[in-house]
This record gives structure tokens, C-alpha cells and sequence, in this order.
């Protein structure tokens, strides 16, 4: 045990893929955590609404990071579980008065039975198949959700309007300022929770799956389980960020989640940095400013602006944001041993 | 024949009988039959083509045989799907190494006890107390077998980046770690220089002599199979051409034939 215990705790060279590739050191966390909590108390109202976003969309590339870093199976459907989070939300608060914090475990749970029923069609394909697969289901969701059919609930294309949640106990903080650090508690605790399981059992035997599924399975590890497992999770903790996203943004209609969003959090995902999960925060900030940083430099040409940037950093740090805390990490080290 | 009525008149750990493999019109295995004792390496060779990996494969259950059983302690193995075979005491290594390459040689070893364990992903995202336990008595284990195939200096790097000898080591660490009755060898000299091989023979009469694993050693290198195995079973055409110790099976003229040719044939 002592053996195993002191390399355990061993700070580990850059050069070697460190034990802590799931999440940050303690001091790392500590200094992110501090940030985010006081950042909102000098920033804008307007921005800390964006502040919200990224964490919202943090919280949904996460989920993604879970199925694509942790299984191995890619997904560009994540916006259509994003939406039936985020319409589940809307319609237990609109039309039944849910409480819009209860709403989301609730959405949770339905995004999670969504997505281990779509896991299970979706065993039998793998790669650039599954890719497609789900991207079938991105494309078909804005139109299911017009559906004649399901108006009443839905609104059709109209969407629904949402009421957005006051600060509780009388606290002295804006609407924006609250939601903000409500969407951070939640989005603390699943992150805790997803580096948990990534860390466990579960997640060994996901990521066991990813290297090589027939050596898994010589191992005992039942592959169809925790490949659907997987995908109910990543399902389930998108549709918590969905519905999240319907109470900041107050309003939900079938066209805010078309595929573009899901290659939006795909993106995310990579320059995050695959299977990096506290890579999601950055990769969130990546897709909410850097398409306005865009704009800023050619109104006319922002895509293409947004592209060259994409392209520099895919050249630059093909492993994404995890690649500048390694560097950052290693120095530290050389600073310390010097020191 | 002699020998193979007196391999089987104690009851015997595990039991291959009758049984063969069609594949299309081809017989890759016909009628192969044979006992394997608790404690005993089982050398299983032949030249290449002979059956011996689509064997090997039944006992993993990725093929299914058209024809006969494969029993282990009496039961019989085909009705179970494969990743429920590690759980009744088979254990396997890979031709090649299959190890899980992005994960760190602990994390390699702790998914060899998959099958020893028990989870929900519940229970595992909140770190359920019982959850701590379990990963404590897991991580000790796990510290064991790595400390007897003396791999804990590199318990913490990530499986691809190792000599192609030290991943043998570690996908043997995997194995053990779900407790094997019967541990599957598929060619575990392949790769290896000659040094290595003798090494690697030394190491699989250790684990049977310390930890009781009965081994199969499905095996090409003639050297290593002669100087480990106690008891050898020949394949030849998907046929047993003959069975019985390392000695007797080498001096088998029909063996010698397989692997020699013989002399109208030359």
C-alpha cells in the first residue's frame, strides 16, 4: 500500500501522461474556484450573463468529454439532448409551476433514459458511423419539436418564454448575479461527480472500452453496458446544461438547438482538450468570445476570422488547452526545484 | 493413448471434448479432445494453420464450436457470453499484447479486476464510503501483483510508451488480477529475443508454483514450450496428432513429421 500510496502522490513529469489527466491539482482548483466566485462582482451585468453561458456550455461539453474522452464514442447529437433538456425544463415550469431547480434533475433523468435508449441502436456502429448516426438525430430534433403534434406542450415554433428566477432569502444580488452562482454550485458539483466516476470503476472500465473493447471484455467488462452507461450520462448531464440554459437565455424555440450548436460543443470539446475535463470551462469560453472576437475584427468576414483562429489553434496546441497547463505545470516545477 | 486415459482419471480442472469448428467449408478443428489437472502447464503447439489460436479463441468464447464442450470444474463455458468467462476463473493474454495503451499501467492492472469488484456509477460519482473501501483493498492487491512482477517503477506511465517485454509483464499483472483459475497464454514468446523467452518461461513456472494458476501455453517457440510446459498437446490440420510429456510428444514420429516434413516429401 505505502509503495503504491507514495507514487500516488508523486508529481509527475510532464513527459509521462500525469496521473491527475482527468482533473486539477489542488492548488490549481482552489485559484479556478476563487476566480470564478469573484470574478461576477466586478463585471458587468451584460457579462456576467456570458460568464453563465460558459458555464453552461461548460457543463455540456463536459458531458460530451465523458462520451467522446471517456468511452471512445463520438456524437454530434449532443444539441438534441441539450434541447429536450432544455424544453423539459421550460415545460415543467411554464405549464406545471415546477420550481425551476427542481426542474433539472428531472431533465437530467429524462435526458439520461433518452440517452441510453439511443445507445443501445447505437452499439452496433462506432467511429465516423456513430458520428453520423447522431448527427441524424441533431438534424431531426428542431423538427420534432415543431411537430403539430406536441404543440400544446411545446409552443410549436412560437417556443416558450420563461420567467427568469429571483435571488432567494431577499439576497441583495441581481437576477443575472444569482443565476450565475447558481449555475456555478450545480456545474461544481457535476464536475466533481464526473471526475469521480472517471476515476472509478465505472470510468476505468469505459476508458478500458476506448483502448480495446475485446481485451475489456476478456476482462469481465460488459462493453454494451457502460457503452449505453455512458451515453445516459453524457445525455443526462447535457440536458441538466440544457435546461440550465433555458432559464438563462428565458426562452426556449426549436431553431436556438440545431446541429450547429452540436458542432459548437464538438468544437469545444477539442480545443478543451479531449478527455481533459477541466478543459471544458475553456472550451466553453472559447465557443461564447471568440466568434465576437471575430466580429471585431471584420464584421463581413467573421467566419473566416473565426476559422484562421481555429485553424492556429489546432496547429498550435493540437491537444487543445491541456497542452498550456502542462507547460504551465512543468514550469512551476523547474521554478520550484530551483526556488 | 496410454497417457491421455491416465490425464484423465482424476477429475480434471478443465475438460475440452470432441470439440470442433467449421468455418464455411473449412474444418479448422475437428474432434480435439483433451484434460487439463489443476496445476499443470499445458503446452498446446503445432505449425502454423494448425488450430491452435482458433482453440484458443473457443476457450475465450469468441468462436463458438459447431460441435462439443469445453467444461471447466464440470460446468460448461459456452452458454456464458465472453466478458462472463473471467469471472468463473478464466484468464487470457493477447498474441500481441492487448493492453489498454492511454492508460497507466496501474489502471491496466485495476481493470484486470473488473470482474473482483462491484460498482454502480451512482455510487461511484458520489464516492460512496464503500466505494473508498473497495479502491483501498483494490489498490493494495493491485500493489501486490505489481511489486511480485516487479513493475511498480513504472506503475504510473502510461502503457504505450513501455518496452514491448515490460507490457508482457503487464498484461500477465492484468490477468492475475482477476484471480485466474486457468490462465490462456496465446503465444507469450512472440516478439521476444532469446534471453527474453527463457525469462518469460521461468516467470509462468513461477506464477504456477506460487499462486496455484493452472496455464495453457499456446506456443510456437518449440525451446520455450519444451522447457515449461509439463504436459503437451500437438495440433496438426485442426487433428491432435499426439499428446503426453514434453519427451514423449518430441520424439513422436508423426510430430516430427508435422513440423519436419517427411521424407517422401522432401
Amino acid at each position: 500500500m505505502s509503495a503504491l500510496q507514495e507514487v500516488v502522490n508523486d508529481t509527475q513529469p510532464v513527459e509521462t501522461t500525469p496521473k491527475k489527466y482527468m482533473a486539477l491539482g489542488t492548488t490549481a482548483s482552489v485559484v479556478v474556484v476563487l476566480l470564478l466566485c469573484l470574478a461576477p462582482l466586478i463585471a458587468k451585468n451584460f457579462v456576467i450573463f456570458q460568464m453563465t453561458m460558459v458555464l453552461i456550455y461548460a457543463i455540456a461539453v463536459l458531458a460530451l468529454n465523458i462520451l467522446t474522452g471517456g468511452s471512445g464514442q463520438f456524437s454530434l447529437g449532443q444539441s438534441a439532448f441539450y434541447a429536450v433538456g432544455a424544453y423539459s425544463s421550460a415545460i415543467l415550469m411554464e405549464n406545471f409551476g415546477v420550481n425551476y431547480a427542481l426542474t433539472l434533475p428531472i431533465s437530467g433523468a429524462i435526458c439520461f433514459l433518452c440517452g441510453y435508449l439511443f445507445g443501445l441502436p447505437a452499439l452496433r456502429l462506432s467511429g465516423i458511423y456513430l458520428a453520423l448516426a447522431t448527427f441524424a438525430l441533431a438534424t431531426a430534433m428542431p423538427q420534432l419539436l415543431k411537430l403539430h403534434y406536441f404543440e400544446h406542450w411545446t409552443g410549436g415554433v412560437q417556443g416558450l418564454v420563461i420567467t427568469k428566477p429571483d435571488a432567494p432569502f431577499g439576497l441583495p444580488m441581481s437576477q443575472d448575479m444569482w443565476l450565475y452562482y447558481f449555475v456555478l454550485v450545480v456545474s461544481m458539483v457535476i464536475y466533481v461527480a464526473s471526475v469521480n466516476l472517471l476515476k472509478s470503476r465505472s470510468g476505468r472500465a469505459m476508458m478500458a472500452i476506448r483502448d480495446n473493447e475485446i481485451a475489456a471484455s476478456a476482462m469481465g467488462v460488459d462493453v454494451a453496458r457502460y457503452k449505453t452507461l455512458a451515453f445516459g450520462v453524457s445525455a443526462g448531464i447535457t440536458g441538466v446544461a440544457g435546461g440550465l440554459g433555458a432559464i438563462a437565455v428565458q426562452f426556449v424555440a426549436p431553431d436556438s438547438y440545431t446541429i450547429q450548436l452540436a458542432i459548437a460543443l464538438f468544437l469545444g470539446m477539442v480545443v478543451g482538450g479531449v478527455g481533459w475535463l477541466p478543459g471544458s470551462i475553456v472550451g466553453a469560453a472559447f465557443i461564447v468570445f471568440v466568434p465576437n472576437i471575430a466580429e471585431e475584427f471584420s464584421k463581413g468576414l467573421s467566419g473566416a476570422v473565426f476559422g484562421v483562429i481555429l485553424v492556429l489553434i489546432i496547429f498550435l496546441l493540437p491537444h487543445g488547452s491541456r497542452q498550456i497547463a502542462y507547460t504551465v505545470q512543468n514550469w512551476v516545477h523547474k521554478l520550484g526545484r530551483r526556488g | 493413448m496410454t497417457q491421455a486415459q491416465v490425464s484423465s482419471s482424476a477429475s480434471p480442472l478443465l475438460a475440452v471434448r470432441d470439440v470442433s469448428v467449421v468455418f464455411g467449408g473449412i474444418v479448422a478443428l475437428n474432434g480435439i479432445s483433451f484434460n487439463m489437472q489443476k496445476g499443470q502447464i499445458l503446452g498446446l503447439i503445432g505449425p502454423n494453420g494448425a488450430g491452435k489460436t482458433t482453440l484458443f479463441n473457443c476457450l475465450s468464447r469468441l468462436y463458438q464450436p459447431s460441435k462439443g464442450d469445453i467444461l471447466l470444474e464440470g460446468e460448461s463455458i459456452l452458454t456464458r457470453p465472453p466478458h462472463r468467462i473471467a469471472e468463473i476463473g478464466i484468464g487470457r493474454t493477447f498474441q500481441n499484447v492487448a493492453l489498454f495503451p492511454n492508460m497507466s499501467v496501474v489502471d491496466n492492472v485495476r481493470v484486470g479486476a473488473h470482474c473482483r469488484t462491484n460498482s454502480d456509477i451512482v455510487s461511484d460519482s458520489l464516492r460512496m464510503p464503500w466505494i473508498r473501501s473497495s479502491e483501498k483493498a483494490l489498490n493494495k492487491k493491485v500493489d501486490d501483483i505489481l511489486g511480485y512482477l516487479e513493475l511498480r517503477n513504472v506503475a504510473h506511465t502510461t502503457v504505450s510508451g513501455l518496452p514491448f517485454g515490460t507490457q508482457k509483464r503487464v498484461e500477465l499483472a492484468r490477468a492475475l488480477a482477476a484471480e485466474p483459475k486457468i490462465l490462456l497464454l496465446d503465444e507469450p514468446a512472440g516478439g521476444l529475443n532469446h534471453e527474453e523467452v527463457y525469462i518469460l518461461g521461468d516467470l509462468v513456472r513461477r506464477i504456477r508454483d506460487d499462486r496455484g494458476i493452472t496455464v495453457l501455453l499456446v506456443e510456437h517457440h518449440m525451446g520455450m514450450v519444451m522447457s515449461t510446459a509439463d504436459y503437451v498437446v500437438a495440433l496438426n490440420f485442426g487433428r491432435k496428432l499426439a499428446e503426453g510429456t514434453p519427451t514423449q510428444v518430441q520424439n513422436d514420429p508423426d510430430v516430427i513429421k508435422a513440423y519436419l516434413g517427411s521424407k517422401d516429401e522432401q
